[in-house]
């Protein structure tokens, strides 16, 4: 087990480096340069200059790279184009809501898909079965920006009982039923996005096992059909589902731009569009090399969670370092 | 024939089930998998609903009633005989908008794909039968790809590179790969130690004949149905980008740009025409290609026995 972190954690490494250098190399791309954001473009070209030696921006490209990566390393993600604010400072107020509603999300859509799933491939063709899976595909066919649009126009326009903006009321202090109903609408979005994406996950994890051979033991010996599915095949069309968590994180990422647009939820969603609609290009390599971090550790921490889970991996591993 | 021989002794089986297994075996592929096809309901209506878009695509200039980027008499006006789904807020037709921007979608969905197929092919085949460092350098990169939010690294390029229809179908394409160069590696992982290809490599077949010609023809049912979801996934991602105002540009009609107006409050609330229909036809091609897919992926199943 131990063998099988440290490698995974060495597999890391060169993904972390791959990914700071796409991000430095999209930076090098964007039009304009840093000098002509910061300081009045009235000033004499001397004064630029001076400007521009004094940021590396005149030192060969590989030398700013790895400037760039050494601000990095100490925390120092650079400052916003635009609101001179640190860009790391900006990035942690907002992380806050976007994980509150990430979470939830992601909770409560697992949490829907796996009963169902599990249902569904149990009594697999029964009126249950082909309402599962016809609410799966509609999770992943239907847009989450017109879902949104279409809640706002029901809950929020029409009948005036929820609201469609913000995450508290304004003028009100916040409190904890005030940011509650305001995640009812985003959260339901993002919710059937990860049910209906996951589902149908289940569901053929779940068939899977329900073929095997221990099963038809475990009938033969005369046990239950409740037993058999929640017992024994339950448990191991469990342990795949370990690793949708880590593949459902970057696809909430994207899911909150949008979401958070609709709904100005103040999070990192809020924050890249304004970041990307004002051009400052500090502000976004920063917002997408946090999120990248976050992916990898999120990525790191479920390929550990799965082989804790399946004994299969472990005892490979445990035979390797044996030999 | 042996095969034949040793089910009917093994199982004790009548005569006349073998015959029918050697029957069924005869039938041509290509009718074994229009027969397995045929049993989604769904997937066959989708087929017929995407064929129909199809050819409003196409036809789309004889079909629409107006010129999707002419302003005719009225502003927001509701449906009516003139304009059966009404006219935008510059007074434009919806319903031409609509059968016009369906040639966008479709031409993102498949251009997309098309690129990012072909470069996650050409990659996942590579590094499968390659091995060693060069399947580590590109299955690393795919990794670093992979790390990024799709729908945000997406949004950054398109900030950088620029809006507008070329673009969107490039920046999908170019950045769709990794999941299909995974995939492809895994297929190409197990097809390379099966006998028919150290044949060929005993053979002294050259690599690109034995990659191309005896591994990539047994890699094309994967391919195809990942491409047929992909389709639909990069439907989604151009409406959202569009519906972002970092898509197809206005006056190109594309689905998602149209349901742009409703971040309007006065359309959202009072002028549901100019919102619904796009969402409703995004919503309805993409169930459709979502159903295809599964019904290929049943049907293209070589597990599949039924």
């Amino acid at each position: 087990m131990f063998n099988y972190v440290i490698r995974r954690l060495l597999i890391a490494i060169p993904v972390l480096f791959g990914v700071t250098i796409i991000n430095f190399v999209i930076m090098r791309m964007a039009p304009g340069n840093p000098v002509d954001m910061l300081v009045n473009p009235k000033l004499p070209e001397a004064a630029l200059e001076a400007k521009r030696i004094e940021l590396g921006l005149n030192a060969p490209a590989y030398e700013q790279y790895f400037r760039w990566l050494g601000n990095l390393f100490r925390g120092d993600l650079g400052y916003s184009m635009i609101t001179y604010q640190p860009v790391g400072k900006m990035i942690g107020e907002h992380m806050g809501p976007t994980l509150l509603l990430m979470g939830i999300a992601l909770i409560l859509g697992i949490a829907i898909a796996i009963p169902l799933g599990v249902l569904s491939a149990s009594k697999q063709y029964s009126k249950l079965d082909y309402f599962a899976v016809t609410g799966s595909f509609l999770g992943i066919s239907i847009p989450n920006f017109f879902l949104a649009l279409g809640l706002i126009y029901v809950f929020a326009l029409h009948l005036k009982i929820l609201p469609s903006s913000g995450m508290t009321e304004l003028g009100s202090g916040g409190g904890f039923t005030d940011v509650l109903v305001h995640l009812i609408l985003p959260v339901i979005v993002l919710t059937a996005n990860v049910a209906g994406r996951n589902i149908r996950y289940v569901r053929s994890s779940m068939l899977e096992i329900l073929g095997q051979d221990y099963l038809r033991t475990a009938r033969a010996k005369g046990l239950g059909e409740f037993l058999v599915v929640n017992r024994h095949a339950m448990r191991n069309a469990l342990i795949p589902i370990v690793t949708v968590l880590g593949m459902e994180i970057p696809i909430l990422f994207g899911g909150a731009v949008v979401i958070e647009q609709i709904f100005s939820w103040p999070g990192i969603g809020q924050l890249t569009m304004s970041s990307i609609m004002s051009r400052d290009y500090s502000m976004i390599m920063g917002l997408n090399l946090v999120a990248a971090f976050i992916v990898i550790a999120a990525n790191l921490l479920t390929d550990i969670a799965y082989a804790l889970v399946d004994p299969r991996i472990k005892n490979s591993y445990q035979g390797a370092a044996a030999k | 024939m042996n095969l034949d021989k040793n089910s009917s002794m093994d199982r004790d089986e009548p005569l006349i089930e073998s015959e029918a297994w050697i029957a069924k075996s005869d039938d041509s592929s290509a009718k074994l998998f229009a027969r397995r096809f045929k049993k989604h309901k769904l997937a066959v209506a989708g087929l017929a609903v995407m064929a129909v878009l199809a050819l409003c695509a196409i036809f789309a200039p004889l079909i629409a009633p107006y010129d999707p980027s002419t302003i005719t008499d009225s502003f927001s006006a509701a449906p009516s005989w003139q304009h059966p789904l009404g006219t935008d807020q510059i007074g434009r037709d919806e319903l031409s908008r609509l059968i016009y921007a369906a040639r966008i979608s479709l031409s993102v969905g498949i251009g997309s794909i098309l690129i990012s197929s072909v470069i996650g092919t050409v990659l996942g085949l590579v590094s499968g039968y390659y091995g060693g460092w060069v399947d580590n350098i590109i299955m690393r990169i795919t990794d670093v790809f992979m790390s990024f939010p799709y729908i945000m690294l997406i949004l950054v390029v398109a900030s950088i590179v620029g809006p507008g229809l070329t673009n969107i179908i490039l920046i999908l394409g170019f950045l769709g790969w990794p999941s299909v160069a995974r995939l492809v590696r895994g297929n190409v992982l197990s097809i390379k130690e099966t006998d028919y290809v150290k044949a060929s490599v005993v053979l002294g077949f050259k690599t690109p004949r034995i990659l191309f010609m005896h591994i990539l023809p047994n890699t094309v049912a994967p391919i195809l149905i990942y491409a047929t979801s992909g389709v639909a996934g990069a439907i989604l991602d151009e409406a959202a980008l569009s519906f972002l105002g970092l898509g197809v540009q206005p006056p190109t009609p594309s689905w998602g740009n149209m349901l742009a107006s409703a971040q309007s409050l006065t359309v959202l609330t009072s002028q549901p025409w100019q919102w619904i229909p796009p969402g409703v036809m995004i919503i309805l091609s993409v169930l459709s290609i979502n159903f295809i897919g599964d019904a290929l992926r049943d049907a293209l199943d070589p597990k599949n026995t039924k």
